[in-house]
């Protein structure tokens, strides 16, 4: 467990009086209290936005569209995107990147799990321009295009761990960020992985055979 | 049998179709459930069938776990969905959404919406669909829709990106003459309530079944009753010597697919294509054609992978409608996907329901009647009957029902998995089991006594002898900590359905590949795999070999995917298909063989004489002989064999809880769930949608619940932090029993799983297992804490209608 007492490793120069942190939606106008920035503490995202406003004095990006590049599965991307633009639709639409799905799009179901720096975040709720500089991996990267796919992928396929598919990206990224922690789950640790991931056709006790093979497999790899 | 009216609509579409003059032969066909009750039935069948196929041990890809065929698409993230639709110069729509339960609409100010960056066009809904409809629309004469719950459609603005859309769709200025709304259920249902509709009103049914019945009494908001009786049921409850009676109450869940429903709508001069997030291609198409009044031919309309339906994505929608018109409008593909809290709100829920149920039975445990009167609410649509399995699930002297529909301002309701039976089982297999308490009978034994069915016969035996069931204490509340263990089981129904728009066609090519095609779409049960296993079956080749190709209306049309319809009635045509092209291939290269083609056959890959005659040769080999680049022969499905006979299927479900009497929590353990299906095809896929039934079961039971505000006529949980679906932590250890239980009716013996799957039976399992558990009966959903800990703190006398 992380110590509390420090700050979050991502966001040094944590500092709650800091304006400037928002979400989408409030970009538009409206910055969030002081009292809010509070609130998020500690989410990546939002600590990081503060950051960069720190240590430059302020930053101010858009409202128009701005060059950025985003470093995705390995590659630099060089895009221009409204700084309001959420991680999940600068995949999706301006990369094209469509494996990443957006369901709640508010952070409670997990589809758009994505990894920064290889920790599991929801790029729904996850601003593009605050991944910059950051290591961003997708499903689309999990295992190179040409290679063979991730274990875990192909236990998926084995033990029939999806019926319609929809949640399947974000449940692949929520185990695979698992089995990068803990090589040797129980079934108690898959489901804790996966307690934020919601699924509607009910394929729960399927991906939990799967990530458990993929993990005897990958120990014995 | 009887069928209830809503589920009418469906079996018309299975109606035979006038008796052709045709040659028929008869065959032997395996019936029954091997290991218990096979045996073989002869069935007159036309001569063009193809060959009986064996159980399922003896064939070499159907009846196989085989893997899904898009299961790595989908693992990587590759499938691409409706919501995933990249067109050039593609616009992003976004709906307006009346903000008020009940209104007139005035005026729709578009102007600054228009002038707004990035947009290209608004459309103002014209007619909204879905809602039931007036009988007299002179009732009603407005320029606009009336809007009748919050969330309805009002108007819809396309823009260059998802962000100017949504801020353009703010900046719809819509003008209300607010009227007084009613939401709860009973306030709607008293004589001064206040008006959804200025007079009678009825809903169509979707191609996935739902609405209600037409040609009932209205009085007030009460759309009903439909009213059915078999027997007199007076006559019925004096012949009884014991009743058990209680009220049961179910609430509003929304289907909750994780794909909102949407469309990418590209309309050019000759040809409007559509990609759908939809559980039927062909009910899209007919919609839009409808609707624009253009030739079916003019429209196509793709799904090739879909993220859910249950029930709710049939036809082209208010939103479907909207991006067509303004793709037309701006000349440019225009995506308009819903967002959460419109899924919540405006594309269809499971109606509530209150039911009174009442039976009467003899010592022995015979039904002398069976009386239940319900009322639920679809919101501003009907299809709240729940009767279905009293009328359905036991054998009875005498039976009276009444479906009350009660029109609130809220979203219409439409048919969710099993429409009108979790709720009809909740409320009947929990009085079942008090019945056999009353008797002192084991819940089994009087099960089967009244319970005809002969499949369900054999999964109480499996019931019966499972470790699950031993570990029940056959006295309830047998616990003394604060922690109380408990089993209880529950029995479903569902009918066989059969679409007879369904064919498919098989390709085989002169390089010795093969092709299967179909409109049909794979909404996540997996027929596209399936499909590809009876090709594989016919040709000896592995089916990962097929090229599938289905969710397109260019292809041969397919079903409608709703009711259980999709494997039982397709896989025949495709079977014929697959038969009637081998038998021409063969044909086609006995020549250069120099046999005949009856001396042919496929076997191991290879094409061989069953005379010796001729060495084996590789399919591929023996294709090369072929005279022409491709062989290919469409077929349509043809009637049942039989089609009086095996109309119902089900299943038992079996649910072990802890109910921690202290918080009033309940936690369900471990499932056992012993289902049929006809001939499985693929276990590993039918296996999935019964754990996927369960847990959805589990979660309409337990979690589920659409709350309106009273005050204000809105949803206070249209997202999925406060709309509880059943996630990782909730799910049981669940075992499922898959009994084969041929029937012999089709030249796959297929039936569907979708329905009868757990979802109609796990909240009355879990009921009855409260019960074993804690001696109190817990009579409504969802089972909260505080609703366990209310019933455990009334006194005895008044638990009866906790």
């Amino acid at each position: 467990m992380p110590d509390p007492t420090k700050p979050h490793p991502s966001s040094p120069e944590q500092d709650a009086n800091k304006p400037g942190i928002s979400r989408r939606g409030f970009l538009k106008g409206a910055g969030l209290t002081a009292a809010g920035t509070a609130l998020l503490d500690g989410v990546q995202a939002f600590s990081r936005e503060a950051a960069a406003a720190t240590s430059t004095g302020v930053t101010e990006l858009g409202p128009g569209p701005v060059p950025v590049k985003l470093k995705v599965n390995g590659k630099e991307h060089a895009v221009e995107l409204e700084p309001r633009t959420t991680l999940a639709d600068a995949l999706r639409i301006h990369l094209g990147m469509t494996g990443t799905k957006v369901i709640c799009d508010r952070g409670a179901c997990s589809g758009c799990t994505v990894w920064l720096d290889k920790m599991p975040v929801n790029s729904c709720m996850t601003l593009a321009v605050d991944t910059i500089g950051r290591e961003v991996t997708t499903i689309e990267g999990l295992s190179a295009a040409d290679a063979e796919p991730h274990p875990l992928q192909t236990a998926f396929v084995k033990h029939d761990a999806m019926q319609c598919g929809f949640c399947t990206p974000g449940m692949v990224m929520s185990c695979a960020a698992l089995l990068e922690k803990n090589p040797q789950p129980s079934e108690q640790d898959v489901r804790h992985a996966i307690s934020g991931n919601l699924c509607r056709c009910g394929t729960y006790p399927k991906v939990f055979a799967a990530t458990l093979e993929a993990a005897g497999n990958m120990r014995r790899a | 049998m009887s069928i209830r009216t809503n589920e009418e609509a469906l079996l018309q579409q299975g109606a035979p179709a006038p008796a052709e003059k045709t040659d028929k032969k008869s065959v032997s066909m395996p019936v029954g459930v091997p290991g218990y009750t096979l045996h073989d039935e002869q069935r007159d069948v036309l001569a063009t069938e193809p060959p009986v196929w064996p159980i399922n041990q003896d064939l070499k890809y159907v009846g196989k776990s085989h893997e899904r065929l898009d299961g790595l698409a989908k693992a990587t993230g590759r499938a691409r969905y409706t919501a995933d639709m990249q067109l050039p110069r593609m616009l992003y729509a976004k709906l307006v959404d009346a903000s008020v339960p009940h209104a007139k609409v005035i005026s729709v100010d578009t102007s600054a919406a228009e002038s707004h960056p990035g947009v290209r066009g608004v459309y103002v809904i014209e007619h909204v669909m879905g809602s039931a409809v007036l009988r007299d629309p002179s009732l009603e004469q407005t320029k606009y829709p009336v809007v009748r719950y919050a969330g309805q459609p009002v108007a819809a603005v396309a823009a260059t990106t998802p962000y100017a859309a949504e801020e353009a769709a703010a900046l719809v200025r819509v003008q209300y003459e607010v009227l007084p709304f009613v939401v709860d259920l009973d306030k709607a249902r008293a004589a001064d309530a206040t008006l959804v509709f200025p007079g009678p009103a009825d809903e169509e049914g979707t191609a996935g079944g739902g609405g209600g019945p037409h040609n009932v009494p209205q009085t007030g908001n009460v759309h009903g009753p439909a009213i059915k009786k078999v027997g007199d049921i007076e006559q019925g409850f004096k012949e009884a010597d014991v009743v058990v009676e209680g009220r049961y109450m179910t609430q509003v869940q929304t289907h909750s697919a994780l794909e909102t429903h949407g469309v990418v709508a590209d309309w050019k001069p000759d040809m409007l294509t559509v990609w759908a997030s939809t559980q039927g291609t062909s009910s899209v198409r007919e919609e839009l054609a409808g609707y624009f009044r253009i030739p079916m031919s003019q429209v196509r309309v793709i799904t090739e992978f879909m993220g859910g339906g249950f029930g709710a994505k049939f036809g082209a929608g208010n939103f479907g409608v909207a991006a067509a018109a303004l793709s037309k409008k701006t000349g440019a593909p225009v995506r308009l996907m819903l967002d959460r809290k419109e899924e919540h709100l405006s594309v269809g829920n499971r109606p509530s329901s209150d039911q009174m149920l009442r039976i009467g039975a003899k010592k022995d445990g015979t039904i002398t009647g069976i009386h239940l009167v319900s009322y639920g609410t679809a919101g501003c649509g009907t299809g709240a009957g729940c009767s279905g399995p009293a009328s359905n699930l036991y054998k009875y002297a005498t039976l009276h029902t009444e479906e009350n529909d009660v029109f609130t301002n809220a979203g219409p309701g439409t048919a969710m998995r099993a429409p009108g039976h979790p709720q009809g089982a909740f409320a009947l297999e929990q009085t079942i089991d008090d019945l056999a308490v009353k008797l002192s009978m084991d819940p089994i034994d009087l099960r089967d006594r009244i319970d005809e069915h002969p499949v369900r016969k054999v999964e109480r035996q499996v019931v019966r002898e499972s470790d699950i069931w031993k570990s029940r204490n056959a006295v309830a509340a047998a616990d003394h900590g604060p922690v109380k263990r408990g089993v209880g089981l529950a029995q479903s129904v569902w009918y066989r359905f059969v679409s007879m728009n369904s064919s498919a066609e098989v390709r085989v090519h002169r390089d010795g590949s093969l092709e299967v095609l179909s409109g049909v779409q794979d909404i996540g049960s997996g027929i596209r795999t399936v499909m590809a296993q009876i090709v594989a079956e016919q040709f000896g080749v592995p089916p990962e070999q097929i090229s599938v190709r289905v969710g397109d209306t260019n292809y041969p049309a397919g079903p409608n995917s709703g009711g259980s319809v999709t494997t039982l009635s397709l896989t025949p045509a495709v079977r014929d298909a697959a038969w009637q092209a081998s038998q021409k291939f063969l044909a086609d290269i006995a020549p250069a063989f120099g046999a005949s083609a009856g001396d042919l056959e496929f076997a191991d890959g290879q094409v061989r004489s069953k005379s010796g005659k001729l060495q084996g040769v590789t399919f591929r080999r023996a294709a090369a002989k072929m005279t022409t680049d491709q062989i290919a022969v469409q077929s349509k499905r043809v009637p049942d064999y039989d089609p009086g006979k095996y109309l119902t299927y089900g299943g038992v479900d079996v649910a072990e809880v802890e109910v921690d009497t202290e918080v009033g929590r309940i936690h369900v353990r471990r499932v056992l769930s012993v289902h049929d299906c006809g001939r499985p095809m693929n276990p590993a896929q039918v296996i999935s949608q019964i754990n996927g039934g369960v847990i959805q079961g589990i979660s309409y039971t337990l979690f589920e619940n659409r709350l309106l505000d009273p005050d204000y006529g809105l949803m206070v949980n249209p997202n999925l932090e406060q709309y509880k679906i059943t996630g990782s932590l909730e799910t049981p250890q669940i075992e499922v029993n898959l009994v084969e239980a041929y029937i012999g009716q089709s030249s796959t013996d297929a039936s569907g799983i979708g329905e009868a799957a757990g979802v109609v039976s796990i909240g009355a399992a879990i009921g009855n297992a409260v019960y074993n558990a804690i001696g109190v009966r817990i009579r409504q959903t969802p089972m909260t804490p505080a609703v366990v800990l209310a019933a455990l703190n009334q006194p005895a006398s008044g638990r009866l209608l906790a």
